[in-house]
This record gives C-alpha cells, sequence and structure tokens, in this order.
C-alpha cells in the first residue's frame, strides 16, 4: 500500500484517537457479564431503616471516599405536625457513626433517608459535562472517566441531589458507581451487603425474576424531586412528601 | 458544623465554584461591553462616540485574552481542558465555550482591530526601527499594500466584522448567562432570563469601563475631555442601564409574586448573607446612584465639570454593582442548599490559586494587556501617528 503525505496527514487524527484507547487500557475482565441485560437501580426502603450508618461506613471503606465527603449518607427527618414542609434534618458526619439519641416526639415522628447517587436515566449531571467524562453506562449506571474529568464542577453544580463532590487529592468529581467493579461480578453493592435490615437493596428491572416488579405493584413508591425529571432510579418506599 | 446554619447536604457544605467563577463573567461582560460600544460607531454610525472607538476594541481585546485564565486556575485538571476543543459534549453548555471564544477572539475581535490598524501598521513598520520595526513587519502579514482601494476594502470588511461581531458578543456573553440559566437543579440560577440579564450587564459594564478609562487616559495625556463624546456614550449607558435594571427587577418580583418552594430559602439569602452585596451595593449605591446621576444629566444642564465628576462616579459604582450581580450570582447560587433547609458560607482564601489575590491580579492583567496594546497600537489620531504618516509618506 503507497502512503503519500496527503493519506498519512488523514490518517493522523484517526490514530491519535487510536492511541489514547491503548493508553487508556482494558476495562477489568468480566466475562459473564453483558451490559445490555441489565438496568441498574435501587430500591430504599425508609420504614426498614434504623440510621446505624453501616451503609456509610462500608461505602467509604469499599470506594476509599475521603473524609467529610460522601457518596452515600444517612439523613435523620423530623417533621412536626404543626409544619410538615419544614423538616428539621441532620446527618452528622453523613450518619456514618449512626446519629444522637432523639429528643421526645411529641407532635411528629422521626425517620431515617438514605441518599446516594440517583443513577438517573436523563441526568443532568451527564447533559452538563463538557468533555463526556460523566456518562450513563448501557445497563444505567451513571460513571465518571476521572482519566478525562477537566474537574470544572459543573456537574457538581447540575446535580439536584447534592451527590458528587470534588475528590480533594485526584481533582476530578467523584460520586456513587453502584460499586460498579462489584455488581458486574454478580455481587451486590458494598451498602446494600452491610445493611442489617436489608432497607437498601439493588435492583435490575431488565431481570423479569427480580423481586423489585412486585414490590412496585404493591407499595407506595417515589423518587426524590420528581418535579426534577431526571428518571432517578432509586426507589423510595413510603417516602414522606417532607424529603428534599 | 462551622458556617452552616440548618441543614446543608454533606457535600454542598464547601462551594465549588470561588471568585475566579465570580470574574469570569465579569471579564467576558466588559469585552462584550466594549465591543457593543465599539459597534456604535462602526454599523450604528454613532459618530460622537469615535474617540473611543479603537480604545473599545483593544480593551476588548485586553479582557478577552485574560477571560479564560480564571477557568483555567479553577480547574482541577487545566491540562486537560484541550479535551473541550478535540472531543466536545454536544448537550454540554460549557462545551461551547472554547468554540465561542476562539470565534469571538480571532474571527471578530483581532481581525477587526488588524483590519483597522493595518494602515498604521504599515507605516510604523517602515517608520521605526530595530526590534519594533520587526514586530510591526510581523504585524502586517506581509499585507503592506496602502493604496486607496486597498484601504477601502479593509474599510469594507471591517464593517462586515463588526456587523458579525455584534450577535457574536451577545452569544458570548449570552452563553454565559445561559450556563447558569439552564440549571434547573438551581432556582437562583435556572431562569430564562438570565442570559438576557447577563448581555445587558455586559453592555452596561463594559460601555462604563470604556467610558471611565478614555476619561483617564485622557487626563493622564493631559488633553482636554472631548465632552460630547461622553456625553453620548452615557446617553446610550443610561438607556441600556434602565433596561438592565427593568429586567433584573422583573426576574426579582417575579420571584417575589410566584414564591415557590426556593422563596424561602432565597428571601433569607437575600436578607442576611447577600444583604450587602445584593441590596446595599447592587441595588442602592450601584445602581440607584448612578441611574439617579446620569438621569440629572439628561435632564439638568450641568457644567462640564459637574458632568464629569457624575460619569466618573457613576462608571465606577456601575462596575462595582456589575461585579456585585456576578458575585451575587455565582457566589449566592452556592449558598444555600438544594433541600432548602440551610445555609452555609464561603471562606476565600488569601493567596491560593483560587484565592483574593489571584483575583485581584487577575482584574488588573488586563490593563497591563490594555497598556502593552495602547503602546503598540496607539488608539489616537493624534500628533505622534500624525508624525509617522508624515514621515512614511516622505519616505514612500
Amino acid at each position: 500500500m503507497n502512503i503519500n503525505r496527503r493519506h498519512l496527514l488523514m490518517m493522523l487524527p484517526a490514530a491519535a484517537i487510536a492511541w489514547k484507547h491503548v493508553l487508556a487500557g482494558t476495562p477489568e475482565d468480566s466475562p459473564n457479564y453483558k451490559m445490555t441485560d441489565h438496568w441498574w437501580g435501587m430500591l430504599i426502603d425508609i420504614p426498614k431503616c434504623i440510621g446505624c450508618g453501616n451503609c456509610v461506613r462500608a461505602c467509604q471503606a469499599e470506594n476509599d471516599v475521603p473524609d467529610g465527603y460522601f457518596r452515600t449518607w444517612v439523613e435523620r427527618y423530623l417533621v412536626t405536625d404543626w409544619d410538615i414542609v419544614h423538616p428539621e434534618v441532620i446527618s452528622p458526619d453523613g450518619g456514618k457513626e449512626g446519629f444522637p439519641a432523639a429528643k421526645d416526639v411529641g407532635d411528629g415522628k422521626y425517620f431515617f433517608v438514605p441518599k446516594m447517587c440517583n443513577h438517573c436515566a436523563d441526568s443532568p449531571c451527564t447533559q452538563v459535562c463538557p468533555v463526556g467524562a460523566t456518562f450513563i453506562s448501557p445497563d444505567g449506571v451513571v460513571l465518571v472517566d476521572q482519566t478525562y474529568c477537566l474537574g470544572c464542577a459543573y456537574c457538581v453544580q447540575a446535580c439536584p441531589y447534592g451527590c458528587r463532590y470534588i475528590h480533594p487529592e485526584k481533582r476530578v468529581v467523584d460520586k456513587c458507581t453502584l460499586c460498579y467493579h462489584r455488581i458486574t461480578k454478580g455481587l451486590t453493592t458494598a451498602c446494600c451487603e452491610a445493611c442489617p435490615t436489608g432497607a437498601r437493596q439493588l435492583v435490575d428491572l431488565k431481570n423479569p425474576n427480580d423481586p423489585i416488579h412486585a414490590f412496585l405493584k404493591t407499595h407506595y413508591v417515589q423518587v426524590l424531586k420528581p418535579q426534577m425529571a431526571t428518571g432517578a432510579k432509586a426507589f423510595y418506599n413510603e417516602l414522606d412528601g417532607s424529603v428534599r | 458544623m462551622n458556617g452552616v446554619e440548618g441543614y446543608m447536604y454533606p457535600n454542598e457544605i464547601r462551594l465549588y465554584w470561588s471568585v475566579l467563577i465570580v470574574l469570569y463573567p465579569y471579564i467576558t461582560g466588559l469585552v462584550a461591553g466594549a465591543f457593543i460600544l465599539a459597534s456604535l460607531v462602526r454599523i450604528f454610525n454613532v459618530k460622537e462616540v469615535a474617540p473611543t472607538y479603537r480604545l473599545a476594541l483593544l480593551t476588548a481585546l485586553s479582557f478577552l485574552i485574560v477571560a479564560p485564565l480564571p477557568l483555567q486556575l479553577h480547574l482541577g485538571h487545566p491540562e486537560r481542558s484541550p479535551e473541550m476543543y478535540f472531543t466536545p459534549h454536544a448537550t454540554s453548555a460549557m462545551a461551547m465555550f472554547g468554540y465561542v471564544y476562539l470565534w469571538y477572539l480571532m474571527a471578530v475581535l483581532v481581525f477587526e482591530i488588524w483590519l483597522d490598524y493595518r494602515h498604521d501598521i504599515v507605516l510604523m513598520s517602515q517608520s521605526t526601527t530595530g526590534l519594533k520595526r520587526l514586530i510591526y513587519k510581523v504585524m502586517t502579514l506581509g499585507s503592506t499594500n496602502v493604496s486607496e482601494r486597498a484601504l477601502a476594502i479593509d474599510e469594507r470588511a471591517g464593517w462586515i466584522v463588526t456587523l458579525i461581531g455584534i450577535p457574536s458578543a451577545f452569544i458570548l456573553h449570552g452563553y454565559v448567562g445561559f450556563i447558569f440559566g439552564s440549571i434547573k437543579a438551581n432556582p437562583w440560577w435556572n431562569s430564562p432570563l438570565m442570559p438576557v440579564v447577563f448581555i445587558f450587564s455586559a453592555m452596561v459594564s463594559g460601555i462604563a469601563g470604556v467610558m471611565l478609562l478614555y476619561m483617564l487616559i485622557t487626563k493622564l495625556r493631559k488633553l482636554p475631555i472631548d465632552m460630547p463624546c461622553v456625553d453620548t456614550i452615557a446617553k446610550y449607558l443610561f438607556y441600556i442601564f434602565i433596561i438592565d435594571f427593568s429586567i433584573e427587577m422583573l426576574d426579582l418580583i417575579h420571584r417575589i409574586y410566584e414564591a415557590d418552594e426556593s422563596f424561602r430559602s432565597i428571601s433569607f439569602m437575600v436578607h442576611t448573607k447577600l444583604y450587602f452585596s445584593q441590596i446595599v451595593l447592587q441595588i442602592y449605591i450601584g445602581t440607584f446612584i448612578p441611574l439617579f446621576l446620569l438621569a440629572l444629566v439628561q435632564v439638568k444642564k450641568l457644567s462640564a465639570g459637574v458632568r464629569k465628576v457624575s460619569y466618573v462616579v457613576s462608571a465606577c459604582l456601575i462596575e462595582a454593582a456589575v461585579l456585585s450581580m456576578r458575585w451575587n450570582v455565582v457566589i449566592g447560587g452556592q449558598l444555600f442548599s438544594k433541600s432548602f433547609l440551610g445555609y452555609t458560607t464561603y471562606k476565600m482564601s488569601l493567596v491560593t490559586h483560587e484565592g483574593f489575590l489571584m483575583a485581584v491580579f487577575l482584574t488588573i492583567l488586563p490593563l497591563g494587556i490594555l497598556w502593552v496594546l495602547v503602546k503598540l497600537l496607539p488608539p489616537w489620531h493624534d500628533k505622534a501617528v500624525g508624525e509617522i504618516h508624515a514621515v512614511s509618506a516622505t519616505v514612500r
């Protein structure tokens, strides 16, 4: 094959892209995992959460989350009868070490709400990323290519749920990956595994045998901030209207 | 927690966009506004403001050169920023920055300045010596034809470039407003009026900035200030400022009347954390006083001295108002929780790469660049340039 200067110049951009892929390396091998067979989400059963903080600790240990930042956290709500839309909320250190003893409830109620990335199908964070470092995988998990992220924090601003942060050492955005390194190997997430009451359950909406289908039919399930129309896939059972 | 009132999502306690992101829309606004002032001369034929035409273009260029610096310094990985050019994400407003910036810098501003100065550059490349001569030679780009026909082509091309430049200036700054206005997660930013507010406030800050610079430089050059020129600029400034203020108030009144779920948070913020920067500095000091002074000049016959003082005071206060408006948008938008249940505090560092001193440096830097540009490309047709023309005429 004769390659003249013109052909060489035309091939250079393609070669540059190919070289980038070589440098990026190959993803970890999961030979039995087929992305298009799954559509992942999370079921969070609010009445079951006891605010122990196991999930937060497990997540931090599994994913090396820096202190003071959270891929998941737990909030404790106190909603009084007199002002049901303005609850009193606390989350000391993300609920990692549990919560202080509750005072007398009186005219109101306490409950815990675990929070995490909602892995939105129409995620605003993915939309705004200037280089496409944030993306949604074919199996419905919002991920970040940290070798590509600029660290501009536009996605942090765009997330309605406060689930993203700039990693203080890596200087790129970090967030819940739904323990992608685990779920592609047939395991559940670290937070689900650590939850003593089963308040968190990894769900696969493409799996017809997943109990989520029956659960959704028989329970009052809601997503956070539905008015944002993000296609959130963190499904909350018995979500109180005061939760933001 | 220190600096937090009520409840913030734990990742929201720190602010991710600092004072440098306040400077970015302020600086691009000055660029767009200065260019619009220049276009008054070229496209809208407002001859009175001609003395500021070249100064406006050079001011726009000085600030445009600095505009990406705050963004670069803010990035976690600035070395990856070229990826925005090579692999832009089509759905991201921010991804367009590189293209909008390059278009405006190269296709509009630099090209227009070159066309306007080409005659002078050619003459100066003949009349100067040494390094200066070399610089001017390079700046001619080999185009040394200064025949009447060539200059007429320059003039025509310059007119077309300015014509293209007006919507480009609107895009440059309207797009900055869109970056904020399109974030539905943040009710303080999320408004279709945001790009419009940004465009008009940009015009106000740019026009006031060039007027101030013109008066200051003329004073330093010990020359009389062209009063019809500054009177006309002040007139345009007054009208545009009224439109700008009206749109901002429309936005505010709409929020107050609608009082949606975010209103409690926003109202609390405006009455506490943003009270000084928004109510006192932006509205009372930075808007009412200049509007009053500019209106007074329109309706009363005041002496030149009083008018000059009014213009300088107005321009300074307007700059403070527009800068504080950027602060209120960028910093204000991060001070309340997206849960609407709490507030945090912005702690500006002093000497870090995103700190106060860096912000001061980046504000002064364009003025330094402008000084160099003015030395290289004198924006006024006065004695010095006239002599060059005469000398080169004899050389030829």
